[in-house]
């Protein structure tokens, strides 16, 4: 750290020579303190005395019936406020000793928050009470096509190849799990179809990057632009003219026989169609492919240093065409998601920027299935949360709680939560 | 194209017949000439969306039915399917002769350049972030923001004309060089990557306005409908040609901008240093120039020349901020600047190339029944082949230049 043009992001990163000098890192301690502070302000000291917050956990289809939670919401957003509170004075013990607290942490503390948030928002309402699991449920579900986008980032960018274009595989899929989901009458059909589509997308995007080596990005923003026209104009040329190649279909919701009957859980995670629990399957596969075996390391070393896994034999661009395709029918699949899991027929940009989400979601993830899960699962809820803060009627403006993905990406990729950083190859092609 | 590339047939022995050689060398420079690629780019478009159209065409499909007995009908429904697409752009986009007076004939081309406007702003601003190796996918929150400032300075001050247009204009400016202040600054200080930022950043951008507009502060009285006032005539661009045409004096000051940013890139210390941060940052740092401000100065420029491309539709032609203001114009100079290789004039012609394909809109949807998303087709094809000249020369059989070019962008 001695030479003073050093580039910022080398700060962050020493080279392998380099001693590696211990630093304390204040950033989160305090990000988190501020918040925390904030949170006891607003939505505990602020809010009137006497009023209070109703909780519905319950389902008519449990085993046994949840309580309806009810706490006064001054006194639970000030006693969860200072939980949080602690957290982040705990974070600081720990930064004072150069250590970084556990992922328990910011898990707990994230709960602690929202909740003082639920109880502020549901304060002094008597008709109206939070519907927790329905809140959760809602989380679970508005987050599929984001995982799914998400995880096609991962595939493909773990191999050296950005893939903007995560949006138009998303729309792609959508698309074509409605038309050809109508054909066959039968939506499992389409459902099948969309990975084709998004594969397709998918393989345009290899063929220019590793082909032809056009800029990547420049790629995934035309063919974007290029899904957007096509399946605008099929939409509004085909599907208008012959509305039988466009039906609501939707494929049913499956409930797990026992699973689907404990309380909260089961609502949330197994009272869900096909398609998510399609997205349990990818999740886990994914993580223990791409690190736990062979082709993970293998899709990991193109991507973070071709030339080297060249000279072991590895071929760079066949893999890097492999996992963009693969990446592609992923995200397609999750475009059915618009479509058939929604039980909606294909309407005009039905995507409307959720893959541009999804790529966020997996920065945040730092480029891990794990981690793209719950940074998806993190959107989602935010999602959900504007949509039961609308019905309940909140003080809080929908446009600030639709902000708060972005804007907690922002804070990601400046560094305030961690650093992330792309795999070293992204977005150059390899020429022999 | 402002950059045909002499290539240098060097190493060559000298051929004996002088004349032949001089053809030969002709030849070789139009076919390796990067204006043909733009030029064969587009026909390919063109003919693949001609395609298209063919395609979902019902009176192609009808003809189809019977193709084995009669496929002159066929090929006679699909020539007229094209034709109407192409004619309809043409009379939307270029001149309508089914227009009587002088007037009506030249109005589709004024209507092009007013299309064009916004797009030469922000085209040329992401131009700018192109050659110096940013990649700034923000124009469309830079312009929303820009709007936003500039129509309130429009409709919330009340001032003599000349000074308030320059003082509404001035804030679309500043609007936009402050949201691409905030990736620059990110870029520059935490080395985020302006890709993620900027798309983030217009997401944000398009919550906030949407937030404003619900404000008592930006909607007329009495109204909850997301639309501010109507901005103050002393704050609109003045019109052109006369009423009968929407073309308004932005435009100008688009040209006038395209011909500074040239003087900027070509010819000021700082153009050049934006030139060199993006050919080489390390070697630009070694060689004294500070690029971390030079980052930041590049966002700002662009951000700023995004934000005035929001004056177009707030002080010229809708005259009012909706929610709706950016459209697609931020993703379309996307496109125009890569089209236009990121040079001025390139920019400039892009622009208008692409302004006529919107501006052709409405004729299509009246004249030959289709949506415009056609146009997005078009346009998307375009910039695909243009970003890959490899394609382009292998589909017409162009041969490779000696020295192969590297694509800008």
């Amino acid at each position: 750290m001695s030479a003073p043009a050093i580039e910022p992001s080398a700060l962050a990163h020493p080279e392998p020579g380099e001693p590696v000098i211990k630093r304390r890192s204040w950033k989160a301690p305090i990000a988190l303190g501020v918040i925390a502070v904030a949170s006891l302000v607003i939505f505990g000291l602020l809010s009137p005395s006497g009023s209070q917050t109703t909780f519905v956990f319950a389902r008519s289809t449990d085993f046994f019936t949840l309580p309806t939670l009810t706490v006064s919401s001054r006194g639970a957003a000030i006693v969860l406020s200072v939980l949080a509170l602690l957290l982040a004075a705990y974070s600081a013990a720990l930064a004072a000793n150069y250590r970084k607290p556990g992922i328990w942490l910011p898990v707990v503390y994230g709960m602690a928050i929202i909740g003082s948030l639920l109880t502020w928002a549901g304060a002094g309402r008597d008709n109206t009470s939070i519907q927790f699991t329905g809140l959760l449920t809602s989380s679970l579900f508005l987050a599929v096509p984001l995982v799914f986008g998400a995880l096609a980032g991962t595939i493909c960018e773990r191999s050296g190849i950005v893939n903007i274009a995560i949006e138009g595989q998303l729309l792609a899929g959508a698309f074509l799990a409605a038309l050809v989901g109508s054909m066959a009458g039968n939506a499992y059909v389409g459902l099948i179809a969309a990975p084709i589509a998004g594969a397709a997308v998918g393989a345009i995007l290899a063929v220019f990057a590793t082909r032809y080596w056009v800029d990547q990005i420049v790629v995934g923003v035309v063919l974007n632009l290029l899904v957007l026209g096509l399946t605008g104009f099929f939409f509004n040329s085909i599907m208008k003219t012959n509305p039988e190649l466009n039906q609501a279909l939707s494929i049913p919701t499956i409930d797990i026989p026992l699973l689907s009957k404990i309380p909260v859980i089961g609502p949330v995670l197994f009272q869900q169609n096909l398609l998510v629990y399609i997205l349990y399957i990818v999740v886990i596969v994914l993580q223990i492919m791409l690190f736990k075996s062979r082709w993970g390391l293998r899709v990991r070393a193109v991507g973070e240093h071709p030339k080297a896994a060249d000279t072991v034999g590895i071929k760079v661009n066949r893999t890097r065409v492999r996992n963009t395709i693969l990446g592609g029918a992923v995200a397609g699949l999750g475009g059915a998601f618009f479509t058939v899991a929604s039980g909606l027929a294909f309407g005009n940009n039905m995507s409307a920027g959720k893959g541009y989400i999804a790529l966020a979601a997996m920065i945040l993830g730092r480029w891990s299935p794990r981690g793209a899960l719950a940074a998806a699962l993190l959107f989602g809820f935010a999602d959900a949360l504007r949509v039961q803060l609308g019905i309940i009627g909140s003080d809080i403006p929908s446009e600030f709680l639709a902000m708060t993905p972005y804007l907690a990406t922002l804070f990601a990729v400046a560094g305030l939560v961690g650093h992330s950083r792309a795999p070293a190859a992204e977005n150059i092609p390899y020429k022999k | 194209m402002s950059e045909q590339v002499v290539t240098q047939p060097g190493g060559e022995s000298p051929a004996p017949d002088e004349d032949r050689r001089d053809w030969a060398g002709t030849w070789r420079q139009i076919t390796e000439s990067s204006g043909l690629v733009v030029a064969m780019a587009i026909f390919a478009a063109l003919v693949i969306a001609g395609l298209l159209v063919i395609l979902v065409d019902p009176d192609v499909q009808e003809a189809a039915g019977y193709f084995f007995s009669r496929p002159g009908d066929t090929f006679a429904a699909a020539w007229e399917a094209v034709s109407s697409v192409y004619g309809a752009i043409f009379q939307g986009a270029v001149l309508n002769f089914d227009s009587s007076t002088f007037a009506g004939t030249i109005k589709p081309f004024t209507q092009t350049l007013t299309m064009a406007t916004p797009l030469i702003f922000a085209g040329l601003g992401l131009g700018i972030g192109f050659r110096a190796g940013m990649f700034n996918i923000g124009a469309q929150g830079q312009l929303l923001i820009g709007a936003t400032v500039g129509a309130y300075i429009g409709f919330a001050w009340h001032l003599p004309f000349p000074l308030h247009l320059a003082l509404a204009v001035l804030g679309t400016a500043v609007g936009g060089a402050l949201w691409g202040f905030i990736p620059g600054i990110l870029k520059a200080k935490t080395g985020a990557h302006e890709v993620i930022v900027t798309i983030m950043l217009n997401y944000v951008a398009l919550n906030l306005v949407a937030y404003l507009l619900t404000l008592e502060a930006f909607l007329p009285p009495g109204q909850t409908n997301p639309k501010s006032p109507i901005v103050d005539e002393s704050a609109q661009y003045p019109l052109l040609l006369g009423s009968q045409f929407n073309l308004h004096w932005g435009f100008i000051l688009a040209l006038l901008c395209a011909w500074g940013v040239w003087w900027l890139m070509e010819r000021s210390t700082l153009g050049f240093e934006f030139r060199a941060a993006g050919a080489n940052a390390r070697a630009a740092r070694t060689a004294g120039m500070n690029v971390t401000k030079t980052t930041i100065l590049v966002m700002v420029v662009a951000g700023a020349l995004a934000g005035l491309a929001g004056s177009a539709p707030v002080l010229g032609t809708e005259k009012a901020l909706t929610d709706q203001t950016a459209g697609s114009l931020g993703f379309d100079a996307i496109t125009v600047a890569l089209l236009g290789r990121s040079r001025p004039l390139g920019t400039v012609f892009a622009a208008i190339l692409f302004g006529g394909l919107q501006a052709a809109g409405p004729t299509l949807q009246t004249v030959a029944g289709l949506r415009p998303d056609i146009v997005y087709v078009i346009q998307a094809l375009v910039v695909l082949f243009i970003a890959a000249p490899p394609l382009v020369r292998t589909m017409f059989r162009l041969p490779v230049p000696a020295h192969e070019k590297e694509v800008a962008a």
